[in-house]
């Protein structure tokens, strides 16, 4: 172990976190609105729509991150009639074409969730709205939504949290992320351990702090379960003292 | 559960121990095993067949090399990127993977006699404005530069300005490019060699810099089909003194028996007739 490598290319790694948080922030941003999308079409009884989203899932979920990112990035640049669309100045580029394919993919997985979210609604509840003579719309907004969400968000933090493990495969389409420049360290340094070592620790750091502000999210939009935690405990409490 | 503990400590100590055995130096020899790493991946040097067979000169040049050293020789596959590391941790005991020897890499790991020495040249795509490029000077050797060198490494930097070049990571090609166009060129490096050629047909880099000893037989083949080299060939300087067989440091024994046989197929010709063979000009050391 070479202590010295430690201090002389940590921030060398940190400047690639601002990389990894742009990849993993807007993918997840607009993979979000696209996730609600199909889980609204997954869940709205249309059949050949439920049909396309359920194949879309499957192929997403189905196949490699991987594989998505270098059929994006190396697929595209084999067809000359892309090369010539409208569509190439954004695929030229190696940023592009990672976001793209990491915003599909978290839109399959948190279709999945958010539908999980939206089924787990007593359809008594949709049924006491419509009687209250709410449409489509408001029912979904202030009835199913707000309460899928509630109960998608422990499924959703763990997505957040892979989306920005996922980011590292950017590295593989020549972008420099955390790992992008750790791999490039390396390959000047030939000292593997000491720079993955580095570059481990400030996904941790990352993950951590996610970690915290979905917990503080969960507690923020669920009061009550918090309310029912805090009576268990004190209950639990006073069972103790009489001992 | 004391007893447990015990057993796994002493379990550990000689795994330990078997770790520690395996890194410092072996005893070589005639009938040694030998571990020879390549990439697979760099033709005509070292890549795999249709069937999945590594193939190439350095492939060859083993075999030959292996022959006359009189020891047993096992040609294995390893990524670029971790080439150097893995031989330190001791996954094999060569690299032959058209390394250059450069004083970089001598800090970590020692080189055999050069086996080979080729010049590295940028190539464009023949719609690129660079593709009619060329320099007074052919070959531009990096140390004690002349005037007319001087000229022709400005002429290349002004060509290059502005531009996006594509290299394959940590090579001396990536070196080069780190110190002559650091500042004026946008460098993108590739994990390998093909992945760059892909982008260079895309359009996603203006201009790739290697071996010319990759460049010659791919440019003649159907997949090299619309590129072109262009400027002088580079030697010297950050492209090292030719391409030589990585080995450990502690082992010196195994060094000398490389630098001896690869001396022996310089002289009776067999190196050149497998370098004639596979790059389609005498790529090899003299």
């Amino acid at each position: 172990m070479r202590f010295e490598l430690f201090a002389e290319y940590f921030p060398a790694l940190l400047a690639g976190i601002p990389m990894t948080l742009k990849l993993a922030g807007l993918s997840l941003f607009i993979g979000f609105f696209l996730a609600v999308v199909l889980a609204v079409l997954r869940t709205s009884g249309i059949r050949p729509l439920e049909a396309f989203v359920r194949s879309y899932v499957y192929v997403f979920r189905g196949t490699p991150l991987l594989v998505q990112i270098f059929l994006i990035y190396y697929g595209t640049g084999q067809f000359d009639f892309i090369k010539e669309s409208f569509l190439w100045p954004v695929l030229r580029e190696a940023y592009w074409c990672a976001i793209i394919a990491l915003t599909l993919n978290t839109g399959a997985y948190t279709s999945e969730i958010i539908r999980g979210g939206i089924e787990s609604v007593p359809w008594g509840q949709v049924e006491a709205a419509k009687a209250c003579g709410m449409n489509v719309w408001l029912r979904f907004r202030r009835v199913v939504f707000p309460q899928a969400i509630r109960q998608a968000l422990p499924g959703y933090g763990n997505e957040i949290i892979l989306m920005v493990k996922s980011t590292s495969l950017a590295s593989t389409v020549t972008l420099l992320e955390i790992t992008g420049i750790a791999r490039k360290i390396v390959s000047q340094t030939y000292a593997p351990l000491e720079l993955f070592i580095m570059a481990g620790a400030i996904y941790l750091t990352i993950v951590f702090v996610i970690t915290r502000a979905v917990d503080m999210l969960e507690n923020r939009l669920s009061p009550d379960l918090m309310a029912r935690r805090h009576v268990k405990n004190a209950a639990e409490r006073d069972i103790a003292s009489v001992h | 559960m004391k007893k447990t503990l015990t057993t796994l400590a002493a379990v550990a100590a000689i795994a330990v121990a078997g770790i520690a055995a395996d890194a410092s130096a072996k005893e070589w020899g005639k009938g040694s095993k030998i571990k020879i790493a390549t990439e697979g991946a760099y033709a005509p040097w070292n890549f795999t067949d249709s069937a999945g067979k590594l193939v190439g000169f350095e492939v060859d040049l083993a075999a030959d090399l292996c022959k006359r050293m009189e020891v047993e020789c096992e040609v294995i596959q390893q990524a670029w990127e971790g080439i150097i590391p893995a031989l330190q941790a001791g996954k094999y005991d060569v690299i032959m993977a058209g390394m250059s020897i450069t004083e970089k890499r001598m800090e970590v790991i020692s080189f055999s006699r050069a086996y080979a020495a080729t010049p590295a040249v940028f190539v464009v795509t023949t719609g690129n404005k660079s593709a009619g490029f060329k320099t007074a000077v052919d070959a531009l050797t990096l140390e004690e530069i002349d005037a007319a060198e001087k000229t022709a490494l400005d002429a290349v930097v002004k060509e290059f300005k502005g531009k996006t070049i594509g290299v394959q990571i940590s090579t001396t090609h990536e070196n080069f490019l780190r110190e002559y166009l650091g500042k004026d060129a946008t460098i993108k490096t590739y994990d390998t060699q093909e992945n760059l050629d892909l982008d260079l047909q895309a359009g996603r880099v203006d201009a790739a810099l290697a071996s010319a000893s990759y460049w010659v037989p791919l440019l003649a083949s159907d997949k090299g089909k619309g590129m072109v080299m262009v400027g002088p060939g580079m030697t010297g300087g950050p492209f090292g003194n030719g391409v030589g067989a990585g080995i450990r440091k502690e082992d010196k024994a195994l060094n000398d028996m490389f630098t001896k046989a690869i001396n022996a197929s310089i002289a009776d010709g067999t190196s050149k007739k497998l370098a004639v063979q596979w790059f389609g000009f005498d790529a090899s050391a003299k």
